[in-house]
């Protein structure tokens, strides 16, 4: 299979099924309305090779936005990547002209477990 | 008289020779990940083979598959893929311990198979309904270039045919 990205969407977004950290970069490009495409993997990180060539790690969730040419490991530097480059106040928040004003989450993103470097599936 | 029965499928109403083929997105698998994909995607990039099966683990899915990796078909100027009720975990351990150089298209609930006209119901298997053999053969605007669908149980494709349309010399 093609390693390049998919069709014309931009965010590739590498993923294990039911994984929470995961889901938690999942709900982040919903919630700034991101088209991605997911490709999953599988539990076993032997057979995770092209996340491995792809991102020098086999953890998922792994992001790959040709948008900026930034490939990320780790959810919560994901988390944080897309909540600069994407979320209230940032510039593409700014053309989307988007109404959001970012109370929404505000008080979930400081309550934030930054407790988990490592601890990604 | 051989003492063992070749049953004959209804007869089945898939796309013929001049139609589109109906489009989908399903998950296609591979030997590292899978991910959504539809038909039309991969007919963009040319002639598309598909290749409904019946699940993997049958010995009718070994057959045609470890069939087309014999006859070479990973050398055709077009993507063959196949499609079968099988979940993407089944699929990469049969990509993965068959070496199959071609992707399979995950569908548990038979729906593309029902799209085309080529489901079958199983016997004994009660609530599973999965692909009868069959191919199409469809260039990059869906249309249906070359049709071969099982008409008994079991039954395998006329693969010469499929080669003389693919263009595949020996």
């Amino acid at each position: 299979m093609r390693e390049g990205s998919t069709a014309d969407v931009p965010i590739t977004f590498y993923r294990l099924q039911g994984c929470p950290f995961c889901e938690r970069v999942t709900r982040l490009l919903q919630t700034y309305d991101l088209e991605y495409q997911s490709r999953f993997v599988e539990p076993l990180h032997s057979k995770r090779n092209v996340v491995k060539r792809v991102a020098g790690v086999r953890t998922v969730p792994v992001v790959v936005d040709e948008n900026t040419g930034v490939t990320m490991a780790e959810s919560g530097n994901i988390v944080e990547y897309l909540e600069r480059v994407y979320g209230p106040g940032s510039e593409a928040d700014a053309e989307s002209g988007s109404n959001r004003n970012g109370n929404e989450n505000g008080n979930e993103n400081e309550n934030r477990n930054e407790n988990e470097n490592g601890g990604d599936d | 008289m051989p003492d063992f029965d070749v049953v004959d499928l209804e007869p089945a109403d898939h796309p013929e020779p001049g139609e589109t083929a109906p489009d989908f997105t399903r998950p296609l698998v591979g030997d590292e990940y899978w991910e959504d994909r539809s038909l039309s995607e991969l007919a963009a990039g040319g002639r598309v083979v598909l290749v409904f099966t019946p699940m993997d683990g049958s010995f009718l899915a070994r057959y045609i598959w470890d069939e087309l990796v014999e006859r070479g078909w990973e050398a055709v100027d077009a993507t063959v893929v196949g499609v079968t009720i099988s979940t993407p975990y089944d699929h990469k351990r049969f990509v993965d311990e068959r070496n199959l150089p071609f992707d399979l298209f995950s569908d548990p609930g038979n729906g593309v198979a029902e799209a085309y006209g080529v489901a079958h119901g199983l016997d004994g298997m009660t609530g599973v309904s999965e692909p009868r053999p069959a191919v199409f053969v469809v260039d990059g605007d869906r249309t249906v270039e070359h049709a071969w669908v099982a008409s008994e149980w079991p039954e395998f494709p006329d693969y010469d045919a499929l080669e003389d349309v693919l263009g595949l010399e020996e």
